[in-house]
């Protein structure tokens, strides 16, 4: 009896493989609990908020007003410099993740003393709430109580207003973002360092080359696919950071590092809850119409090697 | 790899974050079947505040046995508006609420969300421009959580009387004594961009004096035919660009705070500081010696005559109207308490009030010079609400608007003009008319 239970048991999943399902490693309502929480928390949540963008909106009703939204958002008057300042950040902030992320990589794959501890040093930022960073270097860079002025000033050095002198704000947030986020930047280029065959290298010695020809020709041309991973997820997050602007300066002094991201917030804060979701759209579109090309450019020229 | 005894804490902590959460749970329940009830007080969680909310429970229950206040704390400014509406709005406040009076109250949507108090024993014995800042025209919202204050100069007395200096009456009488201050060591003006918010006193500060000049202004402002890019409106940005290009300012003024602001003050190190009377309970609390230093003067306008306290009204104390049962009744009897006469005790001990009471309490005898000097504008006459309480506009961005004046990234009338197209927002938001 029970042999034959087991026979007709292979049987059937024998006939389900032959049906076409076997292209699934697992029976389709294993995704089912996946589907829904992505349909209730992130799906349904993006198409109301298109809606919801569309009205005068107070949490306790609702007006239709059609695209009143967006022309009020256009017309902040902050808005364009919060552009700017949006633009200058992302794309700073993920050039220099770039730059110091590959050297710093390559320097702590060579036989170097202590690299896995200065591994764990660097990632370290990572690790810490954003919020408490940004307390943590305000307090840092204070213009007169804070101790990177008080080296400074030992130093016979006067220190600027890191965060405080509208000129520098933005660049201070910045800095503190690449320290902030190097680590993971860096680690994605060691794992891809680690993973180019050290023959190559060898090859190349063998040939002569010097070690900068060795970088430019072998490193650089291989490391690429992580390049890719380190600009597209760099910069999708600075076009959108707001937390460490908002812990720093909160978009000041007056307007002078409000980015979308703070702009949109100070809306919603105001409890003009239609208008930022409009920014928030907005800020939606901007950041795909500026990743779609990137993204796809970056994985062109990967298919091609 | 924990040690032994960390361990046996963590344990402990675990334990006691569960009894707290079953408690918490507990206070959710309400009424109890031996006619005992539990409320929760939600209250801003700034130090002087906490006390004072203590000292209310503690009195309120001593004569309600039966009724058990929770106090809860929220943040102030912008999150902490945004926290009361979200809450609001799901269903989750607590029983019993402060918040602003005036446009942020209106923007709570009352007629739909709070209960009407027209019915409570202390409603005749408001004053009328606390009810009308506390009502719609459905009805009255609010009762009041302690006393009016004055938004203007808060100024160091002793050095007034040490340089024979006189009270200015007009503006350009103010630049004059700065000067004079400026020569003998001192920092004339106090401003602090730390806490953004502070920055506003030069234009909200100034709204007597344009109340002076035309008494209409609030409702045309409303109605969107009067504009702050223009003048008599205007003085609060010109005057306020005025005193940064002068030089006058402390030199941390970009990173110093509102703290920082009253030591500067009580220490004697700034003189002048455009700011909210409120200021003293703080100065009280970390310098108790400098308190009879400390004087008021309004913003001065540029006429003399025109030269008026701006007066800002108390919160007011709020029930949503979900609650219900005995937890209303409970409620109730707490606004009732807080806004009659048998608290005024606690907030006279707890505050230290720095203007009037709006529901008949009585100021004592020996008051600090300060409130003599906010006192002595109101028995002149020469006092005028804040715009807030005459316009629900009020808009978002003004103090990073008057930081960007008052640290020379813009010129007055572009700010101006600014704050007038900011404001553009919450009217519509509001549904107003003409905008």
């Amino acid at each position: 009896m029970t042999a034959a239970t087991t026979e007709v048991r292979a049987g059937r999943s024998g006939k389900a493989r032959t049906l076409g399902v076997s292209r699934h490693a697992y029976p389709l309502w294993f995704y089912l609990p996946a589907a829904v929480l992505f349909l209730v928390f992130f799906a349904i949540p993006t198409f109301a908020s298109f809606y919801f963008s569309l009205t005068r909106w107070t949490l306790f009703d609702q007006e239709f007003i059609g695209f009143e939204n967006y022309v009020q958002f256009f017309r902040e008057p902050q808005l364009y410099q919060g552009f700017i300042n949006t633009l200058i950040y992302g794309f700073l902030t993920s050039g220099m993740k770039v730059v110091i992320g590959l050297a710093l990589a390559v320097l702590l794959t060579s036989a170097l003393v202590g690299r896995h501890f200065l591994r764990s040093v660097i990632f370290f930022p990572v690790l810490v709430s954003t919020i408490g960073v940004g307390i943590m270097f305000k307090a840092l860079l204070d213009p007169f109580d804070g101790i990177v002025n008080g080296a400074l000033e030992t130093l016979g050095i006067t220190g600027p207003g890191w965060l405080t002198d509208p000129d520098l704000a933005l660049y201070s947030i910045i800095g503190i973002d690449v320290w902030k986020g190097l680590g993971i930047a860096c680690l994605i280029y060691i794992a891809g360092l680690v993973a180019i065959p050290t023959e190559y290298y060898e090859a190349a010695r063998v040939d002569g080359a010097s070690k900068w020809a060795a970088f430019k020709s072998i490193t650089l041309p291989l490391v690429k696919p992580a390049t890719g991973t380190v600009i597209i997820l760099s910069l999708i997050g600075g076009l959108r950071s707001f937390d460490l602007i908002w812990a720093t300066t909160g978009g000041g002094p007056g307007f002078s590092s409000d980015v979308i991201g703070s702009v949109i917030y100070k809306q919603y804060q105001a409890g003009f809850y239609g208008l930022s979701t409009a920014g928030n759209v907005v800020l939606f579109v901007v950041v795909t119409v500026i990743m779609v090309p990137i993204s796809l450019m970056l994985n062109k020229r990967e298919v091609e090697q | 790899m924990i040690p032994k005894t960390s361990r046996r804490h963590f344990g402990a902590g675990v334990a006691a974050a569960a009894a707290a959460a079953l408690a918490l749970s507990a206070c959710s329940g309400g009424g109890d079947d031996d006619g005992s009830v539990e409320i929760t007080f939600l209250s801003t969680s700034d130090e002087d505040n906490t006390a004072l909310a203590e000292a209310l429970i503690d009195a309120f229950e001593a004569e309600n046995p039966d009724i058990t206040v929770n106090l809860d704390g929220r943040p102030g400014g912008t999150e902490g508006d945004n926290l009361i509406k979200t809450r609001l709005a799901t269903g989750e406040m607590a029983e019993v609420f402060n918040y602003n009076s005036g446009s942020l109250f209106q923007a709570l949507n009352p007629d739909q969300n709070l209960l009407e108090l027209s019915d409570r024993p202390w409603a005749d014995s408001l004053t009328d421009d606390f009810t009308s800042v506390v009502s719609t025209e459905n009805g009255l919202y609010g009762g009041s959580y302690g006393s009016s204050f004055a938004g203007g100069i808060v100024y160091n007395g002793a050095i007034y009387d040490e340089l024979g200096l006189e009270v200015p009456q007009s503006w350009d009488d103010f630049m004059a004594n700065n000067e004079q201050i400026a020569a003998a060591g001192y920092d004339p003006i106090v401003q602090t961009y730390g806490d953004t918010w502070t920055s506003q006193l030069f234009v909200l500060g100034d709204y007597a004096n344009v109340h002076a000049q035309d008494p209409d202004w609030a409702d045309q402002y409303t109605a969107h035919e009067r504009f702050y890019a223009d003048e008599p409106a205007l003085a609060g940005f010109r005057h306020h660009q005025e005193a940064y290009e002068s030089g006058y300012f402390n030199e941390n003024y970009p990173s110093a705070t509102f703290e920082d602001g009253g030591a500067m003050l009580a220490e004697g190190s700034g003189v002048h500081y455009p700011i909210l009377t409120t200021i003293l309970s703080s100065i009280r609390f970390n310098h108790p010696d400098a308190v009879e230093d400390m004087r008021f003067m309004a913003i001065p306008a540029d006429d003399p005559q025109h030269t008026s306290a701006t007066i800002w009204q108390p919160d007011g104390l709020y029930i949503p109207n979900t609650v219900e049962g005995a937890q209303r009744d409970a409620a109730l009897a707490f606004v009732d308490f807080v806004t009659g006469p048998d608290a005024c005790e606690v907030f006279i001990e707890a505050v230290n009030p720095t203007g009037p009471y709006v529901n008949g309490c009585e100021l004592p005898a020996d008051v600090p010079p300060l409130v003599q000097d906010v006192q002595s504008y109101f028995d002149a006459g020469n006092t005028a609400p804040a715009l807030e309480f005459l316009s629900p506009i009020k808009g978002p961005n003004l103090e990073n608007i008057t930081v960007e004046v008052g640290s020379g990234i813009r010129g007055a009338e572009e700010a101006a003009a600014n704050y007038d197209r900011d404001v553009e927002n919450q009217a519509r938001q509001l549904g107003l008319e003409g905008w």
